[in-house]
């Protein structure tokens, strides 16, 4: 496999006197969906705020393509090119998508020496990068809220991958939505995946990282127990893994492996 | 709209949606439909009563023109998801500056005048500072300033000149070379050739004899045209723009996508008190002096044409236009309901009615953005 995109060696957190990361290593590769996995409170949400410039880890290191990097707050890391699509979207519901979409990084043209807004612009591309996910919009001018929540996070995906991001990382895309718009996201992922994004899905549905995966790393208690590829693993492994072992394996025979 | 009617691949779960209801989501609508409803029954009950003559015109023109200046700033800021509660304070206020710079200390008026747009303005960025700073509600911010500027506007003329009432400024402002532009007319020309060709009345009898009834436009309505448009295409045409909409409609959301949200609202705040400024300008130029209480309510004035004009209190969504159509409306029924005899205590019944109108029309359109249910 060629060199990963960003490698997190080793990372310790501690908020101070509760450690949070105990030594976590992960790498990514480009065009690689890389699922992270675990519990509530498993150290998941600390990990990618530290991979996205939120939190400076208390040791290790972030190898970005290769160097060593240091991000001083999320800015640095959006512009190295690791962007976060959050559970709660920096979307606005009442302003049309193409407006959403170059939200902060409006396209300008020049006319009398005035800058504008180059709506056409801005219009073609959205619908263009729209149509490419698989979302038939009414007019580029159609409001955010008529969107669906699996279509709002795919708006945010392209957003993402539109304006540059080589790593993008998912924060629970899938955890509020129904069984339509989850397997819509998967399919933006699968799609970002093949343009060789890095992308870090993080999740505690083991279906829904099978679906996409093609390597997964579990969290528990802010350890990690290596990483594991796709077919060395099966979904009743990772569960286990996931809930620590013991417990689940009581309640599998009464659910009827349902979880 | 082009896009959606050539999508080979449509979407067969997007219902199609008719042009009525497409027409409807715009924020404009209220104020075209509200523009012609108040039309149509002045031509219908009014029309012989002088107010569509040269004269009439012009007077409901200048009416209207007042609120869209000061409609235009409350618009964007309404937009950009705050209130300024302090424009008909900052409207005395800005009036009495001229009025003691130029008459009580003797400056030349335009110094007069720049000094007082740079120290209204800048109260304008107090306001704006405030509200982010402290995250206060704008409503209570700027209602502190309504009183604090109301009463700086009677306590200056007290102690220098024992008198609420500033006069003097028509003789001071003789021969300045910034006053015509807030005080002036243009088009003296066409308006003398459409007398003599006889297209508009003119006076028969008296010192103007032969003159046009009507002798050319006041700046103030070109001010208010101008602002419509410069507020219009800042809205809908430019990055600016984008933001402002941005900044009202999720603040945060705006903030992660690296809007600067907070140089938008303050710079918003600045552009109310500018228009704020342009008005009390041209009023004290035309009147010739300023009083302590001129511009009482006109905050809430403004307000009103903004949302009739489809804007929505809570931000995010709005159109200058809109607004500018609602100073219309504004304007018309106020001078229209003189001159069809109406009582005039009435003008306030039918405000309140239509502000609750357009309050309803507008949160059901909001339902048809966003698909709330």
């Amino acid at each position: 496999m060629s060199e990963p995109i960003i490698r997190m060696n080793n990372i310790e957190k501690h908020f101070g006197s509760v450690i949070a990361l105990a030594g976590v290593t992960v790498e990514v590769f480009p065009g690689e969906c890389h699922c992270l996995l675990g519990d509530n409170g498993a150290g998941k949400s600390t990990f990618i705020k530290t991979m996205s410039g939120v939190h400076k880890p208390t040791k290790g290191e972030i190898l970005f393509e290769g160097k060593p990097m240091e991000f001083a707050d999320p800015r640095d890391a959006i512009e190295a090119g690791i962007a976060t699509v959050h559970q709660h979207l920096a979307m606005i519901p009442m302003m049309s998508v193409s407006r959403n979409f170059f939200m902060g990084n409006e396209p300008l043209k020049t006319r009398l020496g005035i800058p504008f807004f180059d709506r056409e612009y801005a219009d073609r591309v959205t619908m263009e990068e729209m149509r490419k996910m698989g979302i038939n919009l009414r007019g580029p001018d159609q409001a955010v809220g008529t969107l669906s929540g699996g279509e709002r996070q795919t708006v945010a995906i392209a957003r993402a991958v539109h304006f540059g991001a080589k790593v993008l990382i998912l924060d629970e895309p899938t955890s509020a939505l129904g069984v339509r718009q989850t397997s819509n996201v998967l399919a933006t992922i699968d799609k970002v995946r093949k343009q060789g994004v890095g992308v870090v899905f993080i999740s505690h549905n083991v279906r829904h990282a099978l679906a996409v995966g093609d390597r997964f790393t579990v969290l528990n208690r802010g350890k990690t127990f290596g990483t594991a590829k796709r077919g060395e693993i099966t979904p009743e492994e990772l569960q286990d893994l996931m809930a620590g072992g013991q417990e689940l394996a009581t309640l599998e025979g009464s659910l009827g492996g349902t979880v | 709209m082009s896009a959606a009617t050539q999508g080979a691949d449509k979407d067969e779960r997007i219902k199609e949606i008719s042009r009525f209801r497409q027409a409807l989501i715009r924020p404009e609508l209220g104020g075209i439909v509200g523009t012609v409803a108040v039309f149509t029954f002045f031509l219908l009950t009014a029309f012989d009563s002088g107010m569509f003559n040269a004269q009439g015109v012009m007077n409901w023109s200048v009416v209207s023109a007042q609120f869209m200046i000061i409609a235009v700033g409350a618009c964007l800021l309404m937009i950009a998801g705050e209130f300024d509660l302090s424009v008909g304070s900052m409207i005395g206020f800005a009036g009495m500056m001229i009025a003691i710079f130029s008459v009580t200390l003797a400056w030349p008026v335009w110094l007069a005048i720049m000094i007082t747009f740079v120290l209204c303005v800048f109260i304008g960025a107090i306001n704006g500072f405030i509200v982010i700073r402290t995250g206060l509600p704008s409503f209570i911010v700027t209602l502190a300033f309504l009183f604090i500027l109301r009463g700086f506007t009677i306590f200056f003329p007290q102690v220098l000149e024992r008198k609420t009432i500033i006069g003097g400024i028509k003789d001071a402002a003789e021969g300045d070379w910034l006053a015509p532009f807030f005080g002036g007319k243009v088009g003296g020309p066409i308006f003398e050739w459409m007398g003599n060709v006889g297209l508009i009345e003119t006076f028969s009898r008296g010192t103007r004899a032969g003159q046009p009834v009507v002798d050319g436009i006041p700046m103030l309505i070109v001010w208010a045209i101008g602002l419509v448009i410069f507020g219009h295409i800042l809205l809908t045409r430019t990055r600016f723009g984008n933001w402002i909409f941005a900044a009202g409609g999720d603040a945060e959301a705006a903030r992660n996508s690296g809007v600067p949200v907070n140089r938008v609202k303050v710079l918003m705040f600045m552009f109310t008190a500018f228009c704020a400024t342009v008005f009390a300008t041209c009023q004290v130029m035309e009147f010739g002096s300023a009083g302590a209480d001129r511009g009482l309510l006109k905050e809430f004035e403004a307000i009103i044409a903004v949302v009739i004009g489809g804007a929505l209190l809570t931000g995010g969504y709005g159109s200058v236009i809109g607004a500018a159509l609602g100073a219309l409306i504004f304007g018309v029924v106020q001078q229209g309901l003189f001159f069809a005899g109406v009582e005039s205590s009435l003008f306030r019944v039918f405000l309140g009615l239509i502000l609750l109108g357009a309050v309803i029309l507008n949160t059901y359109i909001r339902r048809l953005i966003t698909g709330e249910r």
